[in-house]
């Protein structure tokens, strides 16, 4: 699942031209009279608002709704969206796009340089208050940070609009991965007139304006969001479905009903008890593909004996990655031994030395450490294990403490809290170890690694090593940061033990035989304009 | 009687005072906040996003701007459904909770009543046992198995209804959330009328108008059901209440967008205003519809006067 690295040919300040993007239906392929397409759409989006979004349902939406700059294809490559080509200065800091003069807003207003820099400096203005504001001060936008923190006006963010059809960016350093960033809904550009008509009832069925392939014609909270074909779409001609309903459904369960009874077409998830029976019964709709986040265990660092380099280790060791993946999730997930998921797009991880090891070679140095660290049958180590309410959370720490009980002789305590109670917990270092997961936001190894630097929001673990956050800050400006990375995840996985990664995720879905045209990638974008329902 | 529903008004109004003010403290001091998630966010970008829900001022005030917007029937923003306000969610949901739960209380109502007194004029048949098994079975049937049962036997082994969906309320849409709401209450009625119809068959005035002959129908119908139904009715109101505010297995099996579920994820997602707008509203019904039984009291029983 290795990706080639598009970083290269992004610092190569050259133009950018590839194919457009929509449906690529094969030849031969006899398309069904009816082109509806019913999508499972997860629990019901926060907003609509592309600069407001933060949950992956209100994502999938909005790349139906909206276009971006760039949009990603199946392997997470670059695809030209309204931009069709930009080009960068030398120092890879200020980057212009031109954009494409047929792109329009579903009431027929021409997309402009003017929209993005209005949605660019929306996404940071306070006033906004969007959950995503970091989104923008990532790549380092100028004056990104002083807006968000209220030193600077919006206005001064480093965005402009040379004319009605080149937009550019200037960023304080060079970030490789800038342009794929431009695919994420908060760097969507955003209908001046239409929000500040509306203000915060722009979204709504009756007011809403997108430059997508779709635009809405009814949102029922928690019933149905249903999208039409937007005729003003530069790409309408290659657009196949008409007609596109999210049926908002939060449990796994009651979304698998729909789909058997013929109610849905493309489900978002599936329930993981029904997998195996489902890959039996209807092995050709049963979609599994590789996501980009890893599930593993946060050890806190701030308490002894976890601050212990050879406790963590134990730990580690002695989980069999091997036995979770086959027999307790048993959907296709991959075991991790490092933090970074394999399928990211330019990084091919390096394997750690105790992945090669078998079982019971970890086994064995688990016990060695552990009695080293002055942990035996005498004073054997107890703790609790924290996880958030969930079924599969609990299937695992129940397999993952009989492996240490088994192998190490510790004694495990398991303590699930729901789960605002749960983020608080972890946030306030209040508990021994704890069950973690986390999901990438672009496709670039940083999105995994940043999490475990001293100063991140979210290392509730507080693991702290001054050569890893070195390492990291540097990769932000290579070229080619691979070998800092691997340096990190050998210092904070190998060395360190920081975590103890346990698997990669997967997506999983059910996909009736007649849709055509579905292609996740990694980071799970997928479009429906690239979709067909084939005659059945 | 009009004094007696003036003074059941006005005594509405601390009762919903104090609950709106335990209810508001309470969720407020459940860990965590609407804006804490997965991802936790920089500080200066959460300072935004309170700010702009007043979440940054201390709680007292809170509970002031949340008291005066409601003087003004503004039921605040919802900080789930960030594109709504809870009055807009409130305005689309609960109708359709309402028309499950009428519907539903209908049901329930006829057969529940019918079930209790066919087994209760049979008392210890054959009839009565198989009558109130059935019924009884409602109690031991709870709606988050009945539900998926409908689904699998009305939607995936015959393609007669369905799964989901509301579509405005048509009526393949309502059957099984009708079926899935009333089930339990049929049993309960069932039992409750049972009961009831037991005590009153044996009470004098029956004994009395069986001696004068009076034909079966008539002692039932016109001197029975009436006193019988006094313990039934003081179950509707609280009843009704819950069947009309819907049930989150519904919603969530059905698709409905109904107002049960916000209940629970309002709670969960520390959706505070949610949390509130649902509270005032099952608060206010749970009222104004025990101050019905009690105006109903009166209307049936001769005993009972204000």
């Amino acid at each position: 699942m290795k990706k080639t690295l598009l970083a290269s040919a992004i610092l190569a300040s050259t133009l950018i031209t590839a194919p457009s993007y929509a449906a690529n239906v094969p030849a031969g392929t006899e398309l069904a009279d009816v082109q509806d397409l019913v999508r499972g759409g997860g629990s019901e989006p926060a907003t609509l608002d592309p600069q407001k979004i933060e949950g992956t349902p209100g994502s999938a939406r909005a790349r139906d709704l909206f276009e971006g700059l760039y949009n990603l294809d199946g392997e997470g490559n670059l695809v030209p969206g309204v931009a069709k080509s930009y080009t960068a200065n030398e120092d890879n800091t200020l980057y212009t796009f031109t954009l494409r003069q047929d792109a329009k807003w579903s009431n027929g207003d021409p997309v402009t340089a003017h929209d993005f820099v209005y949605g660019f400096t929306r996404a940071v203005d306070p006033a906004t208050a969007s959950p995503y504001a970091w989104f923008i001060e990532i790549p380092s936008i100028t004056n990104a940070s002083k807006i968000i923190n209220g030193e600077a006006e919006p206005s001064t963010l480093g965005v402009k609009a040379l004319d009605d059809y080149t937009f550019q960016v200037s960023l304080d350093r060079p970030v490789p991965y800038f342009v794929k960033m431009t695919a994420h809904q908060t760097m969507f550009p955003a209908p001046k007139k239409t929000i500040e008509k509306w203000g915060s009832n722009w979204t709504k069925a009756e007011h809403i304006v997108s430059n997508g392939a779709y635009k809405m014609d009814e949102w029922i909270v928690n019933e149905k969001m249903v999208f039409s074909r937007n005729s003003h779409y530069w790409n309408d001609d290659k657009t196949v479905i008409n007609q596109v309903t999210f049926l908002p459904i939060e449990s796994p369960n009651a979304e698998l009903k729909r789909f058997q009874a013929g109610q849905m077409d493309l489900s978002y998830e599936l329930p993981n008890d029904h997998f195996k029976q489902l890959q039996r019964d209807i092995p050709e709709q049963v979609v599994v593909t590789p996501m980009l986040g890893t599930y593993y265990y946060q050890f806190n660092t701030t308490k002894a004996p976890y601050d212990d380099v050879r406790v963590r280790k134990a730990l580690s060791y002695a989980i069999d990655r091997n036995v979770i993946t086959k027999f307790v999730t048993g959907t296709g997930e991959l075991p991790a031994y490092s933090f970074t998921p394999e399928v990211v797009n330019g990084f091919n991880p390096a394997t750690p030395e105790y992945a090669t090891w078998t079982q019971k070679e970890r086994n064995e140095k688990a016990q060695a450490l552990l009695e080293e660290a002055g942990f035996d049958k005498r004073n054997p180590l107890s703790f609790n294990l924290l996880y958030n309410t969930n079924e599969n959370h609990k299937k695992i720490a129940i397999a993952v403490a009989s492996m240490w009980k088994k192998t190490l002789g510790v004694s495990v305590t398991l303590e699930n809290q729901e789960w605002k109670t749960y983020l608080e917990t972890k946030k306030h270092q209040q508990f021994d170890i704890a069950r973690a997961g986390w999901i990438g936001d672009y496709n670039e190894a940083s999105t995994m690694l940043d999490l475990l630097t001293s100063t991140h929001g979210n290392n509730d673990g507080k693991y702290n090593n001054a050569e890893y956050d070195r390492l990291l800050a540097d990769a932000k400006t290579l070229q080619n940061p691979s070998e800092n990375y691997n340096q990190a995840e050998a210092i904070a996985i190998e060395q360190d033990m920081a975590v103890a990664p346990i698997y990669q995720y997967t997506t999983k879905r059910l996909v009736k035989p007649y849709v055509g045209g579905y292609s996740p990638n990694p980071e799970d974008s997928i479009y429906t304009r690239d979709m067909y329902i084939i005659k059945h | 009687m009009l004094t007696f529903i003036l003074k059941r008004i006005l005594e509405a109004i601390p009762t919903l005072l104090v609950l709106i003010t335990v209810s508001f403290f309470l969720m407020h001091s459940a860990p965590g906040s609407p804006f804490s998630g997965e991802r936790t966010l920089p500080p200066e970008v959460l300072a935004n996003i309170n700010a702009k829900y007043h979440l940054d001022e201390p709680v007292i005030n809170q509970f002031f701007y949340y008291l005066g917007g409601l003087l003004q029937g503004d039921l605040g923003p919802s900080f789930r459904y960030k594109d709504f306000t809870i009055n807009e969610l409130i305005a689309q949901s609960f109708p359709v909770s309402a028309e499950i739960g009428l519907w539903s209380f209908l049901v329930a109502l006829v057969i529940g009543v019918g079930c209790g007194v066919i087994a209760a004029l049979r008392q210890n048949s054959w009839v009565d046992y198989s009558v109130m098994a059935v019924a009884n079975l409602g109690i031991v049937l709870p709606n988050f198995v009945l539900a998926p049962l409908c689904i699998l036997v009305f939607s995936i082994y015959n393609q007669w209804l369905p799964p989901g969906g509301w579509n405005g309320g048509a009526w393949p849409y309502l059957v099984m959330p009708v079926i899935a709401m009333s089930t339990s209450y049929i049993a309960q009625i069932a039992r409750i009328t049972r009961g009831s119809m037991i005590e009153t068959m044996h009470s004098n005035f029956i004994r009395t108008a069986k001696a004068k002959g009076l034909p079966k129908h008539r002692i039932i119908f016109k001197h029975a059901l009436r006193p019988a139904m006094l313990p039934v009715i003081s179950y509707l109101g609280p009843a009704f209440v819950g069947i009309i505010t819907g049930s989150v297995i519904v919603d969530v099996y059905f698709g409905t967008g109904g107002i049960g579920q916000h209940f629970i994820n309002g709670a969960l997602n520390r959706d505070y205003s949610m949390v509130m707008g649902v509270t005032i509203l099952v608060g206010t019904l749970t009222i104004l519809f025990n101050a019905v039984v009690d105006v109903l009291y009166a209307l049936i029983d001769p005993k009972i006067r204000y």
